[in-house]
């Protein structure tokens, strides 16, 4: 029998005081791939038909560097906060949860540094 | 972790059909649900005929009628018939709203009445509304100053600050909203729902309070709060026609404003 008021049990362990960045991120990021996303139609499109050695000197172009440089942070970063707010609604048991948005936010921190590594390398080395 | 097999109660059988009189020319269908999970027995549907002639225009009408001339015992709630008092809450034909302020007219056809949805029932339409309550108490849906009312008079609020509580004060707390929130469904022993954060928002608004920031405090929380995905189920189901999706983007953006401003 538990004894514990509705009100003990409505409260539970209080306010986290936080999730605000998150949100606020989530929009952040999602605003800035809208333009990120066009570029990199655009550049998909042109690196489809050009030899490697042309995309290869367009992508080590700055301003091109930047953007997809930039673009790997926003989507990487969008992805990660996107699916921990799929975890926290559907994953109840707090062990699985926990650990489930943490193997997610590695796994996508990995994959943005792989991302940039390369962009770094054909970039420099061509 | 997600249960993906139902509780052996989900499972609904047929239950009885009461044929509406021989004299009868004006028939309407009524499908209700029935469950006394004391009984032990899976939670059955009912079909009513009901003589439309002699049956009020209302939803709650029929369910009246039902109860005092078919089956008196069908268990539901209701008090002031005119959506007030928030009571008679339910699902008809899919879709969350106070029996006594829907016409039968608008229905095409059959009407199927359910006791609103991921709660538990007590019996038949009777939802158990326990943490439903226990939620709005968290939030301290009163008024909170330092500041002591002045000696002659009641603390004064100007016309327009009077106006932001309009469409927040309507609230009956009839739970139509909440209870039609996946959200809600998934996670109401944390998030707060609709109905209860559309109340925290009537005092964070209301200019005579003195706690904005406290109550901000208590509310930013991923699960309090930021389970609300605005897919605006609560505003398109609210009987009462507000806005609750709303009042929740407008604390989503206090707080950013607090944070960022």
């Amino acid at each position: 029998m538990d004894y514990r008021t509705p009100l003990s049990r409505a409260k539970g362990l209080g306010s986290a005081k936080g999730g605000t960045s998150h949100w606020w991120m989530q929009r952040v990021t999602a605003v800035l791939l809208i333009p990120l996303s066009f570029w990199l139609i655009n550049f998909l499109g042109l690196s489809l038909t050009a030899p490697y050695q042309q995309t290869a000197a367009w992508l080590a172009s700055p301003l091109n560097t930047v953007c997809i440089v930039m673009w790997i942070i926003a989507v990487f970063y969008h992805a990660a906060l996107g699916l921990q707010v799929v975890i926290e609604d559907y994953v109840a048991a707090e062990g699985p949860k926990i650990i489930s948005i943490w193997v997610v936010h590695l796994v996508f921190l990995f994959l943005a540094i792989a991302a940039m590594l390369a962009v770094f390398r054909v970039a420099s080395i061509g | 972790m997600a249960e993906f097999t139902l509780p052996k109660n989900s499972v609904l059988i047929e239950g009885k059909t009461f044929k509406a009189p021989a004299s009868a020319t004006n028939i309407r269908r009524f499908e209700v649900y029935r469950w006394d999970p004391e009984s032990g027995e899976n939670p059955r549907i009912d079909i009513f005929e009901l003589d439309m002639d002699s049956c009020g225009p209302m939803v709650l009408d029929a369910i009246l009628k039902i109860k005092n001339e078919i089956d008196s015992s069908l268990t539901f709630r209701r008090s002031c018939r005119e959506g007030v008092c928030g009571s008679c809450a339910m699902t008809v034909n899919g879709k969350n709203t106070l029996a006594c302020t829907k016409a039968i007219a608008s229905y095409p056809d059959t009407i199927k009445i359910y006791p609103l949805p991921h709660l538990q029932v007590i019996k038949d339409l009777v939802p158990d509304m326990t943490h439903f309550y226990a939620q709005y108490a968290s939030i301290k849906p009163w008024i909170e100053t330092q500041t002591p009312p002045p000696a002659d008079s009641e603390r004064l609020q100007s016309k327009e600050d009077r106006a932001k509580l309009d469409g927040l004060y309507d609230c009956v707390l009839c739970a139509c909203c909440s209870t039609s929130c996946p959200s809600y469904w998934w996670n109401s022993e944390r998030y707060l729902g609709p109905a209860v954060l559309l109340q925290a928002y009537r005092w964070l608004v209301d200019s005579r309070d003195e706690n904005t920031g406290e109550r901000l405090d208590e509310l930013e929380d991923p699960f309090k709060l930021y389970r609300c995905h605005t897919i605006m189920n609560c505003t398109d189901t609210c009987p009462k026609g507000l806005n609750p999706a709303k009042a929740i983007a407008e604390t989503k953006k206090m707080l950013v404003q607090r944070k960022l401003g």
